[in-house]
């Protein structure tokens, strides 16, 4: 890792205006992909800026509609979360899915959303759950935010400061992993909203990076159920082919977990 | 360069280090703690496992810095002088390791598992919770049954302790 300085500013204003400041700048939650990054010097920022002790970034405020999460809160803590596990299960399942336990003590939902890795989960809920992203500056809606791989509507110097997601009927995620990196080879989050809308979401798949699959969504919008998406598949064009698995497999796993997801709506996570 | 204070094993620290120091190199060249081993650097393999205020997490992949204050445990701090911690005790007693490069971290991320579920586990929990540790040597088995002999002894002890 080239050398870097560590700042830790106690407030918002004070962590924007020393992005400004400074060149070359990062934010830094959880680290835990920025650092090892860093280790393989794919990224060298000459200043790191680590917003958890920033106090809006932190907290879980559950309303009757809402789940609102603070960007720094982490993946274990969002997985061991009663009052979001008593709304909507299948989010605490999500979190509870990512990486391993040490990875989940550490990582941060911000910092997740804010990277969009392609693989990453968090990304399906919030587009499924169709959420708001608030940051230091303005409110982004979801359908806006996600801008292909690991790239987001977030300006620089821009935080994200929380996350909103609203409250279904029902919604369930379905994940097949890669046997090896543990990652989504593909990974579906279903949800019916409260005023019968229906979204599917799916991460590990897409090549510009999470989506929602309309074919999908008009088919369980028809009949809630998994025979529904039966024989359904992607455009495989749209897909990610690699070493670890061909665009037409990937199109074939994103059926496969949509239907799981609906099979196991109002449940954690189903792999 | 920063000042940084953090408690490992119980004993205060302050070093002057720079700010790109790893939790593990802080604890390895700058504490010459070197039982928290480096397997892959790279967040996945879990051998640099240590307890951080409570939680397990790779050291390998938290700046020094950004936990000045907390309160660190690693393998040196589980023994009592010549008497070793339970989960020790079970891993020399299963033969839970082979080449033995993983043990200090499956023994640090095992203690965790075993406090944060109060010593109540069966196999399948286990082998989820210890999926950030890798053992080369595949000796996964008797790891297994090292964390779930430990965690009937905490189980025992702390019903005991409450009677």
């Amino acid at each position: 890792m080239y050398e870097t300085i560590y700042h830790k500013p106690g407030t918002l204003q004070e962590a924007v205006s020393l992005f400004a400041e400074v060149e070359e700048a990062a934010y830094l939650s959880g680290g835990h992909t920025l650092i090892p990054t860093m280790k393989g010097r794919l990224a060298a920022p000459a200043h790191l800026i680590d917003v958890r002790r920033i106090p809006e970034l932190s907290g879980i405020t559950v309303g009757p509609d809402r789940i609102i999460i603070g960007a720094a809160t982490t993946h274990a803590t969002v997985a061991a979360s009663e009052k979001i596990r008593a709304l909507v299960p299948s989010l605490c399942g999500l979190a509870g899915s990512i990486g391993d336990v040490q990875v989940r003590h550490v990582g941060t939902i911000g910092g997740s959303v804010a990277n969009n890795d392609p693989a990453a989960d968090y990304p399906a809920a919030v587009l499924a759950l169709d959420s708001t992203l608030h940051t230091d500056r303005r409110s982004i809606p979801a359908s806006e935010y996600f801008d292909g791989l690991y790239s987001t509507a977030l300006e620089p110097g821009e935080i994200l400061v929380r996350i909103e997601f609203k409250v279904p009927e029902i919604a369930g995620y379905a994940k097949f992993r890669n046997p090896a990196s543990r990652y989504a080879l593909a990974a579906a989050f279903v949800a019916r909203h409260r005023d019968g809308n229906i979204r599917v979401a799916i991460t590990g798949a897409g090549n510009a990076g999470v989506f929602r699959w309309a074919e999908a969504e008009t088919a369980l919008q028809a009949q809630f159920e998994p025979n529904a998406v039966k024989g359904l598949l992607p455009d495989d064009n749209d897909l990610m082919g690699d070493m670890h698995a061909p665009a037409d497999y990937r199109a074939h796993l994103v059926g496969v977990v949509t239907r799981r997801a609906v099979e196991h709506l109002g449940g954690t996570v189903i792999e | 360069m920063s000042n940084v204070a953090i408690t490992v094993n119980g004993t205060p620290h302050t070093k002057e280090i720079e700010d790109r120091t790893l939790l593990v190199q802080f604890l390895r060249d700058h504490l010459g703690l070197t039982g928290t081993h480096v397997g892959c650097d790279t967040t996945q393999c879990g051998a640099c496992t240590v307890i951080v205020d409570g939680k397990a997490v790779k050291s390998c992949t938290i700046l020094a810095a950004s936990i000045e204050g907390a309160s660190v445990t690693t393998i040196e701090g589980l023994a009592d002088g010549e008497k070793l911690h339970d989960v020790q005790a079970a891993f020399h007693e299963h033969h839970g390791l082979q080449c033995g490069f993983c043990t200090p971290g499956m023994i640090m991320a095992s203690v965790n598992i075993i406090e944060r579920h109060d010593g109540v586990l069966d196999e399948t929990t286990v082998r989820h919770e210890l999926e950030g540790n890798l053992c080369r040597c595949t000796g996964y088995h008797n790891i297994i049954k090292a964390v779930l002999s430990a965690s009937e002894k905490y189980r025992t002890a702390h019903a005991a302790a409450a009677a």
